[in-house]
């Protein structure tokens, strides 16, 4: 029997500790989260922003026999030769294996009277990370009329499209040229400003705050170049940091996240990292399905299971989730069409706002962007994350339905009846050796007869010129 | 005299001295009129009831045409010695033969060393005496059925959520009231036609009719919505529909809190299937899987209806556990006018899972490891209950047994083609090689047949009598035309002289009136109450549905679990289910994925339908459904051979340059024995608690010819 403790009880923590209880449930494992919560699904807290009415259903499910989590504490410190961890309440932990998964802390851009001088932010200011964040933004948003979400990246504009959808005049304030400058080349960055601000969304873009207006209750924000953003409450989504805190004090290589290998170990013997604390390859992920691949090997390494050829990273896949907003981004769409041999497949339409760039090398679909029609996200993502071959016909990329309607047959051969197997030419057989209604056609030839959905088509073909 | 040769005859009123009767094929069992004119011909004509509503398929239409002589077996064939060919001979040679032998094979080796394999076909009386002369005459555990590989996965979760299965648990008009279907792996346009009749009627009054399927089917093309999930991720689909429905604020939880238990546990079981994960891992757009469950719950009644594209895979229980799970946080199964559903597949694929021919199951759907079930059973029959044997293998596992160490060496097989229709067919067929006795009755040389020591011709539909029990429970009577040809004994018979010559006198009658009285006693107070049934009550009320305890006219149960579900609280049961993949994903050996189904015009192993003209007209031989981009990377065209290779088999096929093709998954229907036999290539990794087989998915690559 070992002792695992978990250090972080988010997704990547509550993944690695159900997946280490299903491989060895005689082990003794131990779950530390700082929230005062259960493991809940970070992906689902914009949806509690829109207000969803069961929205706040979002607690992941806790295997019979694990240990309840001990949430509301913060580790405070790695103890590695006595390998325990300190908790704020004084007491220690004993691990034969210890995991990190403390996520990562909200970035807070400098912008002045945003954190007061003694530390607390704005009193009308929310950094959105947790769900008690989220829970004082729906309350902000219940009271007010005018929010302002700092940051155009995915959840900021998930958070502006969920309190737009409560009726709110949202603004979103990005310093960047373009929204979600990350994923998005400028096209499809502006194709989506125009998609959101007819879901009431006003995006500033280019935009540098400077100030917030309003000491005790917020009025505004002021950008650099001098113009006002009107808003009562200030949502900040500028991205989010490693947190690595607990590694660095305990001697552990951190670079921007804990430094881990292809198993998700640390530099420390018999300690881990996962999720968003962790950097694997230079690479800090901050989403959710690589933090579960992640947990899923660190919990076969760790039990001394078979973790297979490891964690070799992860393909960037972004989905916005946003009702209204159908938003799929894969790879990095500029950097691919840069290539030589890079097939490029564009299609606009600019009074939908729809927009779909998909990059192409040796048959494989190595980048896209899929703004505004939902069909084809599903599976061009698929094909993207399978590295599965394309379709020769290219097209079929872009608008999968059209395959649907691409039957070639004669008309004459055309099968109106199918149950019975009966063709428009029998039917017009029928009809010139005397056949008057679908009863007449019906004797001849058994159409109608069994599903009977062709009777309206039959009717046709004996009242045609 | 010419007693068959079907013309096609005009659907006019029936001659008064018509038989009303049921089809031979499939669970929906229309109505039809037999009539024979003066030159001996076997005219069939569509008889309305409501579950046809008039409507007959080709495949019923031309249901006569396997009356004559010409297309069957009309004596008793031997093989006299291995390896010698099947040869005539008597009656009496042929069961003397089957008795010497089954007596050897128990004396050697004990009870257990004669298994018997039945089928979803047989009448209920013919399964009811199966499943007793297997436990009373042989003594043997070892009886299984072809339906294992039907609709167990659904019977399974349905008696998991519900406490009892019964396919529909309400009538098929009830589908013509609703606002919404949510129809799941079904394809009832091309398996049972005239049931579209009911979805056209409920379209016509302004429903929604939502199709989950990966293939563009026929029955796909006329839904309001289509949802194309890649093969084997309509688990992940249901658990994504789940989670908006609790997402949206659309579950019904009054109902929730009144009739159920275990909601908590299968909501939280699909906090992690948000629908633009379900999106990657199905690759149903997430503004369709909205619109699906917006649809259902908007719907005033509703319902949610699987079938085999669900069910024959390795997770088949769960996959319809989790749309169960939707429809039960909907609030449908048990409210009036909704509900959820499995369309059986086989004529009597219900009635056939209710009378014992089930390898745990004793008449009236008992469970064999139940001590009441086992002493009211063995009170009927008049044996010590001691002498009923336990739990059997089921039927994959059934036939792997066979000829090996330990395994029956004796096989009698009724109403069943497993060289055909068993998965890792070739595996199958050399266990099937190996017996030191196989006796096939069939009306046909079925495919397994073709193997058998011992062949017996036997009756079929319009020349016997007895009930079968359709998709929605609903008890109804085959009926005799005329009697079979020379040569030729009904199964009854066949039991009861076997067990004539085993030395059990009595207790086998061939008389399936006489048969179906026996079965009301052993099925009195199990969940498939027969009872109350009789054949003058079905005559009278067009069917009965059961349970039916009561002999009242008008009794019985047409709408079930409107007051309570069978589980001892009266509450149906949320069971939270975990997705997984496939048991065989595709790989760089093994690039495409294959799937298995069914052809309109053929039904089942074909073993009927290949032999009738116009149908095999239609459908000559086995094809492959293949995207155009997939043909021409293989150098395959329209209309031109392909070889498809799986680790356990090859199948030649014609290719169907198909536009509307999933782009990486090739479909094959499974009617077809030899070389056209998909099952060569299919895999029997089975669920962990139907046993069903994962028919609908395995990995093969394509070879051009």
């Amino acid at each position: 029997m070992k002792h695992v403790v978990i250090v972080g009880n988010g997704m990547a923590g509550h993944r690695v500790a159900t997946r280490v209880h299903a491989a060895r449930p005689e082990w003794d494992v131990t779950v530390v989260g700082a929230e005062p919560h259960a493991a809940y699904n970070r992906v689902l807290l914009t949806n509690l922003l829109a207000g969803r009415p069961d929205a706040e259903r979002l607690t992941l499910p806790w295997p019979d026999g694990l240990p309840a989590p001990l949430t509301g504490h913060r580790a405070t410190a790695i103890d590695r030769a006595a390998r325990s961890v300190v908790l704020a309440d004084g007491r220690e932990l004993r691990w034969d294996r210890l995991v990190l998964a403390t996520g990562a802390n909200p970035v807070l851009p400098p912008v002045k009277g945003l954190v007061s001088d003694d530390g607390h932010l704005h009193p009308d200011a929310v950094a959105f990370r947790t769900l008690d964040d989220c829970r004082r933004i729906a309350d902000l948003a219940s009271r007010r009329r005018r929010a302002i979400v700092l940051g155009g990246g995915l959840l900021g504009l998930e958070a502006a499209r969920g309190l737009a959808a409560r009726g709110l005049e949202v603004h979103v304030v990005h310093a960047m040229g373009h929204l979600m400058e990350r994923q998005l080349d400028p096209g499809a960055g502006a194709a989506l400003a125009g998609a959101l601000a007819e879901l009431g969304v006003t995006c500033w873009t280019g935009a540098q705050a400077a100030r917030v207006l309003g000491g005790g209750r917020m009025r505004g924000l002021v950008l650099a170049d001098g113009r006002h953003v009107p808003g009562d409450f200030l949502v900040v989504s500028c991205g989010a940091r490693p947190d690595t805190q607990l590694a660095a004090a305990a001697g552990l290589t951190t670079a921007r996240g804990v430094v881990v290998d292809d198993h998700l170990r640390t530099s420390a013997p018999d300690v881990y990292a996962v999720g968003d604390c962790a950097e694997h390859r230079g690479v800090a992920h901050g989403l959710v399905e690589p933090a579960w691949e992640q947990a899923r090997i660190a919990a076969e390494a760790l039990t001394d299971g078979d973790p297979g050829p490891g964690y070799t990273g992860s393909a960037p896949l972004t989905r916005l989730k946003a009702e209204g907003l159908d938003l799929a981004a894969m790879g990095d769409v500029e950097a691919e069409e840069a290539h030589p041999d890079a097939e490029v497949l564009h299609f606009s339409h600019s009074g939908r706002h729809v927009y779909q760039r998909i990059v192409v090398r040796g048959e494989r679909v190595v980048g896209a962007v899929l703004l505004g029609d939902a069909a084809p996200a599903g599976p061009l993502s698929r094909l993207y994350l399978t590295g599965a071959r394309i379709p020769l016909d290219r097209r079929l990329l872009l608008f999968p339905g059209l395959a649907a309607g691409a039957q070639d047959t004669e008309p004459s051969d055309a099968v109106v009846c199918r149950c019975a197997h009966v063709t428009a030419e029998a039917i017009r057989r029928s009809r010139s050796e005397g056949a008057r209604d679908t009863a007449d056609v019906a004797r001849r030839t058994h159409a109608t007869t069994g599903c009977g959905g062709c009777r309206s088509a039959v009717e046709r073909l004996l009242t045609e010129g | 005299m010419t007693r068959a040769g079907v013309r096609d005859d005009p659907p006019e009123p029936a001659a008064p001295e018509a038989v009303p009767t049921h089809c031979p094929y499939c669970a929906l069992q229309c109505g039809m009129w037999l009539g024979q004119d003066a030159s001996g011909t076997v005219h069939v004509r569509p008889r309305d009831l409501p579950p046809n509503r008039g409507g007959l398929c080709a495949k019923g239409r031309t249901a006569a045409e396997l009356l004559s002589p010409a297309h069957r077996l009309t004596t008793p064939l031997v093989r006299r010695a291995p390896g010698a060919p099947l040869e005539p001979a008597t009656w009496d040679e042929a069961l003397a033969r089957v008795a010497e032998r089954t007596v050897a094979l128990r004396r050697d080796d004990g009870p257990d060393a004669v298994a018997v394999f039945g089928g979803g076909g047989l009448t209920n009386e013919k399964a009811y005496l199966l499943g007793k002369f297997a436990r009373t005459v042989l003594g043997t555990s070892r009886i299984d059925y072809n339906g294992r590989f039907c609709m167990s996965s659904a019977a399974a979760a349905g008696t998991r959520a519900f406490g009892l299965d019964r396919g529909l648990p309400f009538p098929l008009e009830d589908l013509e009231g609703a606002g919404a279907v949510l129809l799941v792996g079904a394809n009832p346009a091309e398996t049972m036609p005239p049931f579209m009749r009911h979805l056209h009627r409920q379209r016509e009054a302004g429903g929604a009719l939502v199709v989950v399927d990966p293939r563009r089917t026929a029955t796909a093309e006329e839904a309001t919505l289509h949802l194309r999930p890649r093969v084997g991720t309509d688990l992940a689909l249901a658990c994504g529909l789940l989670h908006l429905a609790v997402a949206e604020g659309l579950t019904d939880d009054a109902y929730i809190a009144r009739r159920t238990t275990g909601f908590h546990q299968a909501r939280d079981s699909v906090a992690e299937f948000w629908p633009e994960r379900v999106e990657r891992i199905t690759g149903v757009p997430v503004a369709d899987q909205r619109r699906a469950v917006r649809l259902l719950a908007a719907a005033e009644r509703a319902h949610v209806l699987t079938a085999r594209g669900a069910e024959q895979h390795s997770k088949g229980t769960d996959t319809v556990t989790a749309f169960i799970n939707l429809a039960l946080a909907l609030g449908l199964p048990g409210t009036p006018g909704s509900g959820y559903g499995c369309l059986t597949g086989q004529g009597n694929g219900q009635g056939g899972r209710e009378h014992g021919q089930k390898a745990d199951q004793l008449p009236g759907y008992r469970r064999l490891d139940d001590p009441a079930a086992r002493a009211h059973v063995a009170a009927v029959w008049g044996v010590p209950e001691h002498t009923l044997p336990a739990p059997g293998p089921s039927a994959f596992e059934l036939l792997d047994s066979l000829g090996t160490e330990g395994g029956p060496r004796g096989l009698l097989v009724l109403g069943s083609n497993p060289v055909v229709s068993a998965p890792h067919a070739g595996r199958v067929t050399d266990r099937l090689r190996a017996l030191d006795l196989l006796v096939v009755a069939d009306v046909v040389l079925s495919e397994t047949a073709r193997l058998a020591d011992v062949v017996l011709p036997v009756a079929q539909w319009a020349e016997e009598d007895g009930t079968m029990t359709n998709l929605e429970g609903r008890v109804i009577r085959r009926r005799r035309l005329l009697p079979p040809p020379p040569g030729v004994r009904t199964d009854l018979e066949v039991l009861a002289a076997l067990s004539r010559l085993l030395g059990h006198d009595r207790g086998f009658p061939s008389d399936p009136h006489a048969v179906f009285t026996e079965l009301r006693e052993a099925s009195r107070g199990g969940p498939a109450d027969y009872s109350g049934i009789s054949y003058e009550r079905i005559d009278a009320e067009h069917g009965v549905f059961w349970p039916c305890p009561s002999q009242e006219d008008g009794a019985g149960t047409p709408r079930m679990f409107t007051d309570a579900f069978a589980h001892a609280d009266g509450r149906a049961r949320f069971v939270p289910v975990e997705d997984r993949p496939l048991a065989e994903e595709p790989d760089d050996a093994y690039p495409v994925l294959l799937t298995t189904g069914r052809s309109a015009a053929h039904y089942q192993s074909g073993a009927q339908t290949r032999r009738v003209t116009s149908l095999t007209a239609r459908e000559p031989e086995v094809y492959a459904e293949i995207h155009p981009d997939l043909a021409a990377r293989h150098g395959l065209t329209d209309g031109g051979p392909v070889r498809l290779v799986s680790r356990r088999g090859t199948v030649r096929a014609v290719t169907r340059v198909v536009p509307a093709a999933p782009l990486d998954t090739v479909f094959v229907p499974f009617h077809w024995g030899g070389e056209g036999r998909v099952n060569s290539l299919t895999h029997a990794a089975l669920d962990p608690v139907s046993r069903m087989p994962e028919f609908k998915a395995c990995a093969v690559r394509l070879e051009p010819l």
